[in-house]
C-alpha cells in the first residue's frame, strides 16, 4: 500500500530539506568570511535541494489529502471524504501546520529564484544572501519539525472520516487568499536578505539595493494582492459585507505592506542619489520583523482574533524565540556594521528627496499607529494599566488623516525634481489640478448621493488631486519629449515613447490607490443596509430596487444541505434579474452557513443573504447596496501592476553588466564558472 | 561614538517590544482576556430559540448581573459544561444563553436533553453576536455587570473548580 508510506516520505524529506537549510546557512558565509569560493558556490546547489525536498513533502501531505488518508492527524482534522478534490487540495493550508509547510515552501521558492536569478551578482554577495535565507528558513524548519509536524499519526486508532474543514474555509478565497499572502510576507526575506549580505560584507553602497529593488516590488505586489483578496473574501464569504475589520489578523498583514511601501521608495531614494542609506538598510529589518510579528501574533494567540489559529503555547514560545533572535542579531549588526558617515549629496528643503523624505516618515507613523493599536491590549495588560482594547474608531481617527497628508504630497512627489525644486514652479504646474480638484470633489457627492457628506468629499478630492498631478506630470513629461528635432504633430508621441515602464509602474500604483480611495469613501458613506423578513411571494423595497421572493427550494451540495431562495430584482426602467442566496448546512462539522448572493457592478454591488427561517414560514434576510465597493479591490490590482511593470522596465534587465563592473570592488581569487555571455537574469 | 550610540535605538526598542510579547505569551492562554473587557456589552437584535417572533436587545442584560454563555448543540464541550451551568443557576446566578451557529431544532434538543439552565437563550444562528463578541469557538462565558458591562471573560470550559473559585466570587464582586 503505497498510500501508508506518503507521511513518512514527506517528513523525512522535511528532515533532509532541514539538514540542507542548516547547510545553506553556515557554509557560504563562512566561505564569505574566510574568501573560500568552493564554500560559497555551495548556497546554489543546497538552495536547490531544500526547494526539491519541500517540494516533495509538500506533495506528500497533498497526497495524503488528496487519498483521505484520516490516520494523519492533520488530515483528519481538517479534510472528509465527501470534500470535494479542489478544496482537499486546499486544505493542505487549512490550518497551522500545513500552512507553515507552504510558508517554508514559498520560502525555498524564492531562495531557489534568487539562485537563479542573481547569478550576476558578486558571488561573495550571493553566497551571503543565501546564507541569510538558510538562516531564516532553518528555524522555520525547525520550528515545524519539533512543533507543527503536519505528518503526525493517529495511530492505532485511525478515524473512519475526517472531521472536515471548517466551512468558511471551503471556498476560491481559501484557496488563493494564503499563498498570494505569503508570497508577499515571505517575498519580504529577499530584500532583508540583501540589506543583511551589505551589512555583513560591509558594502553600503547603493548596489545593493539596485539588485534587491525587483524583489521587493514583487513581493510587494504579492502581499498587495493578497490583502485585497482578503478583504475581499471577508466581504462576500463571512456573509456581514464589511470589507475591513482591524483585526489583529488583517493588521498583520497590513503592517509589513505599509512598510514595504516606504522600503519600495526609500530604496528608490538610495540607488538613484545615494542617499538615505541607513534608513533604507533599517527599513528592510523593519518590513521583513513585521512579516515575523505578524505570524507570531496570528499564531501564537497572544491577542483574541476571529481568525486565529488554534493555539499552542510552545509554538508561541518557539516563534517568539526565532522572531528574537532574527530581528535582534539583524539590529545589532545594524548598529555595529551601519556607516558612521553623513551621505553627502545634499537636498533642498523641496525636491524629489525631502518630498519621499516625508512620504516614508508618513508610511513609517502609519505602520507605527497601526502597530500599536494591534498590540495595545498586550501593551496596557504587561503596565498593569488595565484591559482595554482599540476598535475600529481608534484606526479611523488616525488612519484617516494621516492617509489624507500623504496624498497631498503623493500629489506633489512625482513632479518635483531631485535634489532641488522651486516651489514658485511646482505651484505654477500644479494650480490648475488642485483648483479643479476642489470644486469638483464639493459639487461632486450633490449628484450623487444627493446630500453632503465630508468623508466622500475628502476621498474624491484626494483622488482627484492625485489623479490631476499625475496627469499633468504626463503632459509635462510628454511635451518636452523630442520638440526640437521632430515636427511638431510627432512630439507628443515620441515623449510618451520616453517614458519608461518605470514610469507608467509608479503612474499606475499611484492611480491604484485613488481608485482605492473612492471605493473606501464611498461605500462607507453611502452604504445601505437593511434587514427584513420575506415570505415566499412576497417584496421590498430598499434603495430604488424591489427585491421579491419567488421562489424557495431544497438542494443538497457535495457535503452539505442547503435551502436556496430565488430573488428577482427589479428596477424601474431597467429589466429584472434573480438573485440566489443560500443557508448551507455542513453535514459533517454541523456548521450553518450563510452563503451571500450578489450582484456585481463596477458602480455597485446588490448584497443579500439569507438569514434564518422564522417559526411563520418567513425568511429574514439583510439587504445590502455597496457602492463603489469593487473600487478597493480595483485600486489594489491597478498597485500591484504598478509594481510588476516598474520590475519589468529594461533596466533591470540591462543589470548585469552593470554590475559586473561594480565587482570590481573586492577582488576575487578565482572563478569558478567562466561567466557566460548569455547570462540574461529576468 | 555618539552616532553609533543612535544607531542602537531600534535594537532597544525590539527588546522592550519583546519583553511585552513575552508577558503576554506567558499568561495562560485559556485566560486570555477578552479584547471587549470594561466594555459594553455588543448590541444586538435576535431572536429566542424557543420564540422566533420574540426579539431582544442589549436592554436584556441591563439590571442584574449576568452570565452570557455561548454554546452550540455541535459543541461536545457544551454538554460537559452544562452541570456547572445547573449548578450556577441553582447558586442563584442569571444565565443567558447563545445559541451558536446552530439551529433550531438542534439547539432546543439540546436543552431538552441535557436541561436548562437559562433565563432565556438568543439565537445566533449566523454569529453575527458572536462575531462582535470575538468568540472563536464554543463555550466561552462573558460576566456583564447590572450596568451591561462586560466585566470577566471565561473562554473555554467551566470546570466544576472554576465554579466555587473564579465564577461565583466574580459573580459575587460585580453584585455589589
Amino acid at each position: 500500500m503505497l498510500i501508508r508510506i506518503f507521511p513518512e516520505l514527506g517528513h523525512f524529506a522535511l528532515i533532509l530539506a532541514f539538514a540542507m537549510a542548516v547547510l545553506q546557512a553556515v557554509v557560504p558565509l563562512w566561505g564569505a568570511a574566510t574568501r573560500r569560493p568552493l564554500w560559497m558556490a555551495f548556497a546554489q546547489p543546497m538552495a536547490w535541494g531544500q526547494f526539491t525536498f519541500l517540494i516533495l513533502s509538500y506533495l506528500s501531505l497533498t497526497a495524503s489529502f488528496a487519498l483521505d488518508d484520516f490516520s494523519v492527524a492533520y488530515v483528519a482534522n481538517n479534510s472528509n471524504s465527501l470534500l470535494p478534490w479542489y478544496y482537499k487540495l486546499s486544505a493542505v493550508w487549512g490550518s497551522h501546520e500545513g500552512s507553515v509547510l507552504l510558508w517554508v515552501l514559498i520560502l525555498s521558492g524564492w531562495s531557489f529564484a534568487v539562485s537563479v536569478f542573481s547569478r550576476h551578482l558578486p558571488r561573495d554577495m550571493l553566497a551571503r544572501v543565501l546564507g541569510v535565507m538558510g538562516w531564516i528558513s532553518s528555524g522555520f524548519l525547525l520550528f515545524i519539525l519539533l512543533t507543527s509536524n503536519p505528518f503526525e499519526r493517529l495511530l492505532p486508532d485511525v478515524p473512519a472520516d475526517g472531521a472536515d474543514l471548517n466551512p468558511l474555509l471551503q471556498d476560491f478565497g481559501l484557496i488563493v487568499h494564503p499563498p498570494m499572502l505569503y508570497m508577499g510576507y515571505v517575498g519580504f526575506s529577499v530584500v532583508f536578505a540583501f540589506a543583511m549580505a551589505a551589512l555583513l560584507g560591509g558594502r553600503l553602497d547603493s548596489a545593493w539595493t539596485r539588485w534587491a529593488r525587483p524583489w521587493t516590488n514583487v513581493a510587494w505586489a504579492f502581499l498587495t494582492v493578497g490583502i485585497a483578496l482578503g478583504s475581499w473574501w471577508a466581504y462576500y464569504e463571512l456573509g456581514w459585507g464589511g470589507w475591513w475589520f482591524w483585526d489583529p489578523v488583517e493588521n498583520a498583514s497590513l503592517l509589513p505592506w505599509l512598510a514595504g511601501t516606504a522600503l519600495i521608495h526609500s530604496l528608490a531614494v538610495t540607488e538613484k542619489r545615494g542617499t538615505f542609506k541607513n534608513w533604507t538598510v533599517l527599513l528592510a529589518i523593519f518590513t521583513f520583523s513585521l512579516s515575523l510579528l505578524g505570524t507570531f501574533l496570528v499564531r501564537s494567540g497572544v491577542l483574541t482574533s476571529v481568525h486565529a489559529f488554534a493555539n499552542d503555547p510552545s509554538r508561541g514560545t518557539f516563534i517568539l524565540v526565532l522572531l528574537g533572535v532574527t530581528v535582534g542579531l539583524s539590529l545589532a549588526i545594524f548598529a555595529l556594521r551601519a556607516p558612521k558617515v553623513q551621505s553627502l549629496a545634499g537636498f533642498g528643503w523641496l525636491s524629489r528627496d525631502s518630498l519621499l523624505l516625508i512620504n516614508n516618515i508618513l508610511l513609517v507613523v502609519m505602520t507605527v499607529t497601526v502597530l500599536l493599536g494591534t498590540i495595545y491590549p498586550l501593551l496596557l495588560d504587561g503596565l498593569g494599566l488595565g484591559k482595554i482594547s482599540v476598535g475600529p474608531p481608534y484606526f479611523n481617527a488616525l488612519f484617516v488623516p494621516l492617509t489624507a497628508l500623504l496624498c497631498l504630497f503623493m500629489g506633489l512627489g512625482p513632479l518635483a525634481r531631485w535634489k532641488r525644486m522651486p516651489g514658485r514652479e511646482l505651484a505654477r504646474r500644479l494650480a490648475v489640478s488642485a483648483i479643479v480638484a476642489v470644486v469638483t470633489a464639493a459639487v461632486l457627492p450633490l449628484f450623487y448621493g444627493g446630500s453632503f457628506s465630508l468623508g466622500v468629499t475628502l476621498g474624491w478630492l484626494l483622488a482627484l488631486w492625485l489623479v490631476l498631478s499625475l496627469v499633468r506630470d504626463v503632459f509635462d513629461k510628454t511635451r518636452h519629449g523630442r520638440s526640437d528635432k521632430a515636427r511638431k504633430g510627432r512630439t507628443r508621441l515620441a515623449g510618451f515613447r520616453k517614458l519608461t515602464l518605470a514610469y507608467w509602474g509608479m503612474v499606475l500604483g499611484h492611480l491604484g490607490l485613488a481608485v482605492t480611495i473612492v471605493g473606501v469613501a464611498m461605500v462607507s458613506h453611502y452604504n445601505v443596509e437593511r434587514n427584513v423578513r420575506l415570505a415566499p411571494g412576497g417584496s421590498v423595497d430598499v434603495g430604488g430596487y424591489q427585491f421579491a421572493m419567488t421562489g424557495l427550494r431544497e438542494r443538497r451540495g457535495p457535503n452539505y444541505t442547503a435551502d436556496t431562495a430565488t430573488i428577482e430584482v427589479t428596477r424601474p426602467g431597467r429589466s429584472s434579474f434573480t438573485m440566489q442566496p443560500e443557508k448551507r448546512f455542513y453535514v459533517a462539522s454541523g456548521m450553518p452557513l450563510s452563503d451571500v448572493a450578489l450582484r456585481p457592478g463596477l458602480f455597485g454591488d446588490l448584497y443579500v443573504a439569507l438569514g434564518e427561517k422564522l417559526d411563520n414560514g418567513d425568511w429574514s434576510l439583510r439587504i445590502q447596496l455597496k457602492p463603489f465597493v469593487r473600487w478597493l479591490w480595483l485600486g489594489a490590482l491597478m498597485m500591484a501592476a504598478g509594481g510588476i511593470l516598474a520590475v519589468i522596465d529594461r533596466r533591470y534587465r540591462r543589470a548585469p553588466r552593470r554590475s559586473a563592473a561594480l565587482q570590481t570592488h573586492e577582488p576575487m581569487p578565482s572563478r569558478l564558472v567562466p561567466p557566460s555571455p548569455t547570462e540574461v537574469t529576468s | 561614538m555618539k552616532r553609533r550610540l543612535l544607531l542602537l535605538i531600534p535594537l532597544l526598542l525590539f527588546a522592550v517590544l519583546v519583553v511585552f510579547l513575552y508577558r503576554g505569551l506567558a499568561k495562560d492562554p485559556a485566560a486570555r482576556d477578552s479584547a471587549l473587557l470594561a466594555r459594553d456589552f455588543p448590541a444586538f437584535s435576535l431572536t429566542t430559540l424557543g420564540d422566533p417572533s420574540r426579539m431582544l436587545d442589549r436592554s436584556l442584560l441591563e439590571g442584574q448581573v449576568t452570565l452570557v454563555n455561548v454554546w452550540g448543540e455541535w459543541c461536545p464541550t457544551c454538554k460537559q459544561e452544562m452541570p456547572q451551568l445547573l449548578a450556577l443557576a441553582d447558586h442563584g446566578v442569571r444565565l443567558v444563553g447563545v445559541d451558536y451557529k446552530d439551529t433550531r431544532e438542534n439547539g432546543r434538543r439540546f436543552l431538552d436533553e441535557f436541561g436548562n439552565p437559562f433565563e432565556v437563550s438568543l439565537f445566533d444562528p449566523d454569529g453575527t453576536l458572536g462575531f462582535d463578541l470575538g468568540v472563536y469557538g464554543a463555550p466561552e462565558s462573558f460576566l456583564v455587570d447590572a450596568d451591561g458591562v462586560i466585566r470577566y471573560h471565561h473562554t473555554g470550559y467551566i470546570t466544576p473548580q472554576d465554579v466555587d473559585d473564579v465564577i461565583l466570587p466574580e459573580v459575587k464582586k460585580w453584585q455589589q
